[in-house]
């Protein structure tokens, strides 16, 4: 790969973005641990950063550090596919300052005033107490002009370049993602008007315009990693879109069971959210199924080396393939039908489901792509494995599915005694919290949290640093 | 040269997916705007003459809420029945009970209770649900709620927990204090008590009915 870092501010800018993204999963992981600590041991920095404090920062990091390594990677590979620089660079930067700017006012007022009056104020400058998308109303003004930029230079990039199907996929995809963030901005008495909206934004994030994001990312990977042919690579895209919005769209319905909406959500959620997994799957096949036609190809013609141009990104890239499929689909699946949701919904095993499928969806093919960056600003041809790497992969993934098997057999107990015997009262709910399935179930997270948080710590190091090392083929 | 087949034609794929995605947003938005009709809150009028709303308007406050089997829908359905007091009082205009429920619903938001809870299930798993707290055997006559709390009915028992609920520890778990007023207090408890009323599908099943049957106890 030309050394294309040296020439192109999109590729610089979506270094910064890509350190803030990694800045901030650290602090999702910190505030992460305060919450699983808490769990355990119910005094921990209790009235100083309590439960709700602590998980508010640790989903809120979670989100913004994925929003931020989405823009950074679409930063990095529009000079590639486009072969162009970026229009609007110069703005690109200006609101990647503002953007940081206000998310570190946002989490300082999350850590230092924590809650406010019952009043708009409350509402406009503190936080909006809605799960994922708590932040201050400001702060969503602030979001949507930053992600109208984005989208702006997306759109005249691609308008101006070479209008790969991967941009194209991502010019539609983005628009959709940034237009979405506006159904979650206005306030109502009404819960169930106020969930049936709050879900608009998470769910048709989360399991369509995001699925579609990683789906372009993941082309975008075969192509540069390993030399996968484009027109294979995109017909499998718009395969997989029309997988994805086809199935992911509709199944928002798995959201509206119980929150005051009709009954018809139960057959069209159960339909749709059902097809979920499928485009996941066929998203795995496909990784592997590129990397081995490739890699025959390659000892066709008697060689005998990897196709692979960077081993760790690469690694990242079928983890996603295999953790997508896994959190996403399998673990989504097993409570989607209304059925099983009526004494799942609400529990532990949501929660379950929630860790794997963030994680396999979407924190490993962008960090992924924050190792493509790593080998293109230092100009190397193939990135290798340093021992950093392999204890930052294995770390954190081994983390992230010991939590989830530990929340998942919490949440067995969860399910059957809280819902399905005690019928969801509040002593069902603490006969359940008294398991013994549960208060291990709650300890082996924590451990597995603190694996991951080492685990983090070598990513870190190793980010910083593979780049410089000799291990590679420059 | 053969000609290639459709199946393998990018610009197919593409029309595909445009279409496809086209076809599941247009279904969604109708669906969109069926459902809004349908969860618009309710207002005084419908529940004086009876008019059963999927979410009741605010004076639901004015009246007994239980939750009984449906036979014809197979699972529970809130029923709201004769009139109750509610702070002492049953007859708050719809302005008054308006603003309470107001002042309640950006109370929990502003407090972030569903950091800790779920509400209609949807939340943190760290503290019970709160979708039909309000009918929770705990805090009735007969839990240990209102002796806890020294209050003579539910509401006044609810709204002192509110106010200071570390001083009345439930479990090793407690809730925080998070500078809840007596107003704001009293206007959680009417959007808690709004929000048992909204018809959930039948979520939870069973809801305190099965008290003491975990453990052989």
């Amino acid at each position: 790969m030309a050394n294309s870092y040296l020439t192109s501010e999109s590729k610089k800018l979506a270094t910064w973005y890509f350190t803030v993204a990694a800045t901030l999963f650290g602090a999702q992981l910190l505030f992460g641990l305060v919450a699983a600590i808490q769990y355990v041991i119910p005094g921990f920095l209790f009235e100083i950063l309590d439960f709700s404090v602590a998980r508010m920062l640790h989903i809120n990091a979670l989100v913004v550090w994925m929003v931020f390594a989405m823009f950074g990677a679409v930063y990095w590979l529009l000079p590639d596919e486009t072969g162009i620089e970026t229009v609007g660079i110069e703005v690109g930067k200006l609101l990647f300052w503002i953007f940081t700017a206000a998310v570190t006012v946002v989490v300082l007022v999350y850590l230092f005033i924590q809650v406010g009056p019952a009043d708009a104020t409350s509402i406009w400058f503190i936080h909006e107490g809605r799960e994922y998308i708590e932040a201050p109303r400001w702060a969503d003004i602030g979001i949507t002009v930053v992600a109208l930029g984005f989208v702006a230079n997306l759109f005249l990039t691609g308008m101006k370049g070479k209008r790969s199907g991967i941009v194209t996929v991502l010019m539609a995809d983005m628009i959709a993602f940034a237009g979405l963030y506006l159904t979650g901005m206005f306030y109502t008495d009404n819960i169930s008007v106020d969930q049936f909206w709050w879900w608009w934004v998470i769910h048709l994030w989360v399991e369509a315009t995001w699925e579609v994001y990683v789906g372009s990312i993941a082309a975008y990977g075969l192509i540069t990693m390993i030399g996968a042919h484009r027109q294979v690579v995109e017909m499998w895209l718009w395969i997989e879109v029309t997988m994805l919005f086809g199935s992911g769209i509709l199944g928002l319905g798995h959201h509206y069971f119980w929150i005051g909406t009709p009954e018809y959500w139960w057959e069209i959620g159960a339909l749709f959210s059902a097809l979920e997994p499928l485009p996941l799957v066929a998203m795995f096949i496909h990784v592997l199924y590129d990397w081995g036609k490739m890699q025959g190809e390659e000892s066709a013609k008697g060689l005998d080396r990897s196709v692979i141009t960077n081993k760790p990104a690469f690694t990242w890239f079928v983890l996603n393939a295999f953790g997508n499929f896994l959190g996403a689909g399998i673990w989504g699946f097993f409570h989607t039908l209304p059925q099983v949701n009526l004494y799942t919904h609400g529990t532990q095993f949501t929660s379950a489901h929630g860790h794997l499928a963030f994680f396999g969806a979407y924190a490993t093919i962008l960090i992924g792509m924050m190792y493509i960056a790593v080998q293109g600003k230092n100009g190397i041809k193939v990135l290798n494995n340093s021992t950093s790497t392999i204890f930052a992969t294995s770390m954190i993934v081994g983390g992230v599915v010991g939590m989830t098997v530990a929340l998942t057999v919490a949440g067995y107990s969860d399910v059957i005694i809280s819902r399905a015997q005690m019928g969801a009262t509040w002593a069902g709910y603490f006969d359940a919290q008294a398991t013994t399935w549960l208060t291990q179930g709650m300890v082996w997270r924590l451990i597995m949290g603190v694996v991951t948080f080492v685990g983090f710590f070598f990513l870190a190091k190793d980010l910083l640093t593979i780049g410089k090392s000799n291990i590679h083929v420059r | 040269m053969a000609k290639k087949s459709v199946w393998s034609d990018n610009r197919f794929w593409q029309r595909t997916a445009a279409w496809i995605t086209g076809f599941a947003s247009v279904l969604l938005i109708w669906l969109t705007f069926d459902t809004n009709a349908q969860i618009a809150m309710g207002n005084d009028s419908d529940l004086k003459n009876g008019v059963t709303k999927r979410v009741p308007g605010p004076t639901v406050i004015n009246y007994k809420i239980t939750y009984e089997m449906d036979k014809k829908r197979q699972h529970e359905v809130p029923v709201i029945g004769e009139k109750e007091k509610f702070f002492g009082r049953d007859d708050y205009s719809e302005e008054e009970a308006t603003e309470l429920l107001h002042l309640g619903k950006l109370g929990s938001q502003s407090k972030n209770c569903m950091n800790c809870h779920t509400l209609l299930g949807n939340g943190a798993y760290y503290a019970p649900d709160l979708t039909k707290a309000w009918l929770d055997p705990a805090w009735g006559p007969t839990g240990s709620m209102q002796a806890m709390t020294g209050k003579s009915t539910k509401e006044e028992a609810m709204a002192e927990f509110l106010q200071n609920p570390s001083q009345y520890p439930t479990h090793a778990r407690m809730m925080p204090n998070l500078g809840i007023t007596a107003e704001e207090a009293k206007g959680l408890v009417a959007f808690l008590k709004h929000m048992s009323s909204i018809d959930t599908n039948g979520f939870p099943r069973n809801f305190g009915k099965m008290q003491g049957a975990v453990n052989g106890k």
